[in-house]
């Protein structure tokens, strides 16, 4: 597999507290990858580096072997980072096609058009994209008043629209039912792995990340305490002492 | 040297009453969220009454002091008597029909205040004990101004002592974040919210009274000091006291220095020191970026739709009597007036003022409080070609909205760097700024008079014109409608939605505003120069901010959620006005409307027709919402 | 166990033209600990904001101590000692520590012993080393210590938590649970919803299931565990 985003040595401070500490990793294509830590352990805030709302002050972000350093968010997403939203960013003035249809006017450049109805452009890409995340029927719908699990699979393909290489899924299932969040991440999975998409996603509910991760990071404090695969991350005494706990508040258990 | 130094406390002086003012402001709309626009109304009365008072009792040093407090006490509970029988209840309605609201109120003071004082300006007399000279460096400076430059730092210095050492202090702060948390605490807010407009606006009311000596009092008061407290607040950063003395004494300093500059245009230094400012510091020296108060009653947005049958066949009807009115007219004259053609004219220029301001409030979601800039601006530039340059109607009427749309990409550039109520204050300064511009220029402008005796060419009848103006509206209605469902007005509202989402999907949100905001200033261009060559003259009044809100007003009657709203609502308007306009309490007449309507219709004419009742009527095809 | 110190019946709200809840029928008794469990847009957190009205009902009773409380304001309610905090935590970020705790403190209530800084302190120690630090600048878990410890400051007799597990790690959720055991030692009865089953059945020993806005079940905490055919209806962990 080939590496699409790494991270060089990120590191971002705030009035002098180390948010985020020398930070480095990189992920495949195809592959979830879950970063996990404690609240307040950099994980946002490294987010909004790699996607270009924050600008770090050291270290790298590279796509392929771009960087992407100190472009705004909206370039970063031309160049091919998707990204979802802790809380769900959608606009609920619009139906839901309109959403998928607006982003792919912007992914097309032909948001400035001011003659054409917007309605009529990109109908068939539009339904196509619904269709995977299994909205087709509700697509004349307001998002406004979409139930919350229906509202993230708008989010996710709006951020399919523009074909990325790499998509940013801050909590994905955050505020879902448990039955929703298995459902977000199978589906997320499935579409990466036929996309060959890099998925990157923080998450707190361990059912969701053991899962569904490829790979596990742990942030504390600013500083990445552990990588690897599920199993060890979770036997790792460190991780259980900062982060996972004994198990009682989810079914992950040390095994 | 000396003079140096007096001209600096000259200013010092006269920041005081402008920190006064702008804190209560601040303070009011930090737990309200309403920008009270009633604040320079409550200045206004604080002179009235302070004069009023000093009169009766100021005999003497005490007497005059306690006449002052007395007079800020009385202005205080004017405050009270708002809060309560109006703003209370409408804290929940849009954050715009609040405004509208205490602009309703401001028309009611107007009135009020000319009853009982009178039109005459009011010279007050000079305050006992302070009416001497104390000479600085051989520089004579007037007693009462050092009584003046103390009195800012002690309120201030008042004010933080309140709010960070008290407990009601702390709960105010709390409700400036969370106003609905602090009561699931167990905290009456209602009083909270009655005690901080009373200090708000005793602050006001103070700082009227305090400049009395130097100022007097007269009606046209209000206007002037809520466009500089507005430029205070956005200088200073909202909801910071520091910021707003910082920046009062930065205004106050640039007005004494600024007639040295620019004898002619005060305003224009402080356009130029907020415009430095904003590029630097979007939120102010001491601000921070804006925070949408939680209030937790959100209601999502409708999807805009393309009208139902319906409205089309409504808006037929309409057109096709429009065009048949001259005709209509002619055959019934014991019915249709003359006059009715020329009130149908001037509705419809109004109709795509208020299109053009729609656009960038509704889809856009900015509220801009300036747009009678660019409805004088277009007026003017046409006005201004044939006066000084003598170019024909045909080049003169399409200057109109270049020049204002040039007007607007300038001032946009400004604006579209601030959101919400900033972005608000700001084009309400930046159109005030060049009302004094017009007003002040006599030399190019004429200044008050006006530039008189423009008319279009002679093949222009008053038919032909009755036509244009048809024609141009309508084309120009529908062009807006094209534009806001094509891609450009998708994009407009998706960083009106989500600005977080839009620039997460490659959007320039503020490019997008820009380019809306300045499409919107050309199309107010065309409206004032149809107003230009309807009236055949054009006057600083057409650019001020009761021009502004005429406007504003338009758009909310019709409703803002609604596309057909600023043609229903510029309609509604003008009938209105032609009718109190017999009245010599017009005004009062209007204000009254105003606050009648925010209470009564709170989603305006239009926007009920997307109500349970609109619907029935087949008006709109909403979805109901489920559970 | 001891009388209902809280009982809700037959309530309806509605939110804007969406009917929300309907006939919703719950109650908590003195000293336990409720879980009102379902799925997200279930209704739970428009039960709680209809019980401190923060949400008009628009047909229903609900009785707290004795006394009906559906006609009552906000601010009389939380008076009346029923404690509530937030899903979304809502700390005033721009106050420090302690001027949090201040703007929660209400007068002392017969009988029970009255709630200071320093009383919480024992129960959040975190937050007596950051007595003056600002709330923006705490961390998700900090913040979520400081809600509920405001609300302690209003000597309540029952507190509404809304979802206090979501979004924080799960070593701070069990310490969570930690607290929730020591506020039912010190006698408080506590309302809570959730959609982590695994805290819910740590804490509680009562539970409702809400669906579309009506409650589908009720029973212990023991029970719902047996009965596997309710919790793939209604939870479907």
């Amino acid at each position: 597999m080939s590496t699409v985003l790494s991270v060089q040595n990120l590191s971002k401070a705030f009035g002098g507290v180390q948010a985020v500490e020398d930070v480095t990793f990189a992920v495949d294509a195809g592959e979830m990858r879950a970063l996990i830590g404690p609240n307040g352990a950099g994980k946002t805030t490294c987010f909004n580096m790699l996607n270009g709302q924050l600008k770090p002050d050291s270290g790298d972000v590279l796509l392929g072997n771009r960087s992407i350093l100190g472009l705004p968010p909206r370039e970063v997403w031309r160049r091919g980072v998707g990204r979802t939203f802790q809380i769900t960013a959608t606009y609920g003035s619009m139906t839901v096609r309109e959403n998928i249809q607006t982003t792919l006017l912007s992914h097309h450049r032909q948001i400035n058009r001011m003659w054409t109805a917007a309605r009529t452009l990109f109908v068939d890409e539009a339904m196509a994209l619904l269709e995977q995340v299994g909205m087709v029927n509700q697509y004349d719908r307001a998002c406004g008043v979409l139930a919350y699990g229906d509202l993230k699979r708008v989010e996710l393909a709006v951020a399919l629209a523009n074909d990325p290489q790499v998509l940013l899924m801050d909590e994905p299932t955050a505020g879902m039912a448990p039955r929703e969040r298995v459902d977000l991440m199978a589906l997320t999975a499935e579409i990466a792995s036929a996309r060959n998409i890099a998925v990157l996603f923080t998450e707190h509910d361990m059912d969701v990340v053991f899962a569904h991760a490829h790979r596990i990071m742990v942030l504390d404090r600013g500083r990445l305490i552990a990588e690897g695969a599920p199993n060890d991350v979770r036997n790792n005494e460190m991780v259980q002492e900062v982060y996972l706990g004994s198990g009682a508040v989810h079914g992950v258990g040390s095994a | 040297m000396g003079e140096l130094i007096v001209t600096i406390l000259t200013g010092l002086s006269s920041a005081a009453s402008l920190f006064l003012v702008a804190a209560g402001l601040s303070i009011i709309f930090g737990v309200t969220r309403i920008v009270n626009f009633a604040h320079g109304s409550f200045y206004m009365l604080g002179a009235f009454i302070g004069y009023t008072m000093v009169q009766a009792i100021g005999g003497t040093i005490v007497s005059y002091w306690v006449a002052v407090l007395i007079a800020a006490l009385v202005v205080g509970l004017i405050g009270v008597l708002m809060e309560i029988l109006l703003l209370r209840r409408i804290y929940h309605a849009p954050e715009l029909f609040q405004l509208i609201a205490t602009f309703g109120v401001i028309l009611v003071i107007q009135d009020v205040a000319k009853e009982i004082w009178g039109n005459e300006d009011i010279v007050s007399p000079r305050a006992p004990g302070l009416d001497g000279a104390v000479e600085i460096f051989g520089q004579r400076l007037p007693e009462y101004d050092l009584a003046l430059i103390a009195i800012a730092p002690m309120v201030l210095i008042g004010l933080r002592l309140l709010f960070y050492k008290t407990r009601w202090g702390t709960l105010v702060r709390a409700a400036t974040q969370d106003r609905q948390m602090v009561a699931a605490l167990g905290v009456n807010q209602r009083w909270l919210f009655t005690g901080v407009v009373f200090l708000g606006s005793l602050l006001a009311g103070l700082g009227g009274a305090v400049q009395l000596p130097k100022g007097g009092a007269d009606l046209l008061m209000d206007f002037g000091i809520i466009a500089e407290a507005f430029v205070v607040v956005v200088v200073g950063g909202m909801g910071s006291l520091g910021g707003a003395f910082l920046a009062a004494i930065l205004i106050g300093l640039l007005n004494v220095f600024g007639i040295q500059i620019f004898p002619n245009s005060t305003l224009v230094m402080m356009f130029l020191v907020m415009a430095v400012v904003l590029v630097f510091r979007p939120w102010g020296l001491l601000g921070k970026p804006e925070t949408p108060a939680a209030t937790g009653t959100e209601i999502p947005n409708e999807p805009l739709r393309p009208a139902v049958p319906m409205v089309k066949v409504l808006a037929g009807l309409v057109l096709a009597f429009l065009i048949a009115l001259p005709l209509l007219q002619e055959l019934f004259p014991t019915v249709l007036d003359p006059f009715v053609i020329v009130q149908a004219n001037e509705i419809l220029f109004f109709v795509l003022f208020a299109a053009a301001l729609h656009f960038i409030m509704g889809p856009g979601g900015m509220v801009s409080f300036g747009h009678a800039a660019f409805f004088g601006g277009g007026a003017y530039t046409s006005a201004l070609l044939v006066f000084h340059f003598g170019l024909p109607f045909e080049l003169a009427f399409p200057a109109a909205p270049i020049g204002a749309a040039l007007l607007a990409l300038i001032i946009g550039w400004f604006c579209v760097r601030l959101t919400g109520v900033y972005f608000a204050m700001l084009t309400l300064a930046f159109a005030q700024i060049a009302w004094s511009i017009v007003f002040q220029w006599t030399e190019v402008t004429e200044g008050d008079d006006g530039i008189n005796s423009i008319w279009p060419s002679d093949w222009v009848t008053p038919l032909v014109l009755y036509y244009l103006t048809l024609g141009l509206t309508v084309a120009g209605v529908l062009l807006i409608r094209r534009i806001v469902f094509s891609p450009f007005g998708y994009a407009l509202r998706a960083g009106r939605d989500s600005p977080l989402r839009s620039e997460a999907i490659g959007i320039n949100i503020r490019r997008q505003q820009w380019f809306a905001f300045t499409i919107s200033g050309a199309f107010a261009g065309v409206a004032g120069a149809l107003f230009l060559y309807t009236k055949g003259s054009i006057a600083p009044t057409s650019m001020e901010i009761a021009r502004s809100f005429d406007a504003l007003l338009m758009t909310l009657l019709g409703g803002v959620e609604a596309l057909a709203g600023p043609v229903v609502g510029a309609a509604a308007f003008k009938l209105l006005e032609d009718l109190f306009a017999a009245s010599e309490y017009w005004r009062g007449l209007m204000g009254i409307t105003i606050i009648a309507l925010v209470l009564l219709l709170p989603k305006g004419v239009a926007g009920f027709a997307q109500t349970g009742v609109g619907r029935r009527l087949g008006l709109s095809r909403a979805e109901e919402v489920r559970a | 166990m001891s009388d209902p110190i809280l009982t809700v019946s037959g309530v309806h709200s509605h939110y804007g033209r969406a009917h929300i809840l309907s006939d919703v029928a719950l109650e908590v008794r003195g000293g336990e600990v409720v879980v009102l469990l379902g799925r997200n847009g279930a209704g739970k957190s428009t039960t709680f904001k209809t019980i401190v009205a923060l949400v008009r009902r628009t047909a229903g009773e609900i009785t707290f101590l004795g006394n009906r409380i559906d006609n009552r304001e906000s601010y009389v309610i939380a008076r009346m000692g029923l404690g509530y905090v937030p899903e979304e935590r809502r700390i005033f970020t721009e106050l420090t520590v302690m001027e949090n705790l201040e703007v929660g403190r209400q007068p002392a209530r017969e009988g029970l012993e009255p709630w200071t800084p320093e009383r919480l302190f024992e129960i959040f120690p975190n937050l007596a080393e950051m007595r003056d630090r600002p709330g923006g600048r705490m961390s998700g878990g900090e913040q979520q210590m400081l809600t509920i410890a405001r609300t302690l400051m209003g000597n309540p007799s029952l507190v509404l938590l809304d979802e206090p597990s979501e979004g924080l790690a799960p070593v701070i959720i069990e310490q969570m649970a930690q607290t929730i055991g020591l506020l039912k030692q010190e006698g408080l009865s506590v309302l809570l919803c959730e959609q982590n089953l695994h805290f819910a059945r740590l804490v509680s020993d009562r539970a409702y299931i809400i669906e579309k806005g009506q409650i589908r079940y009720e029973g212990s905490m023991a029970e719902l565990e047996e009965n596997d055919e309710v919790r793939a209806a209604y939870l479907t962990v």
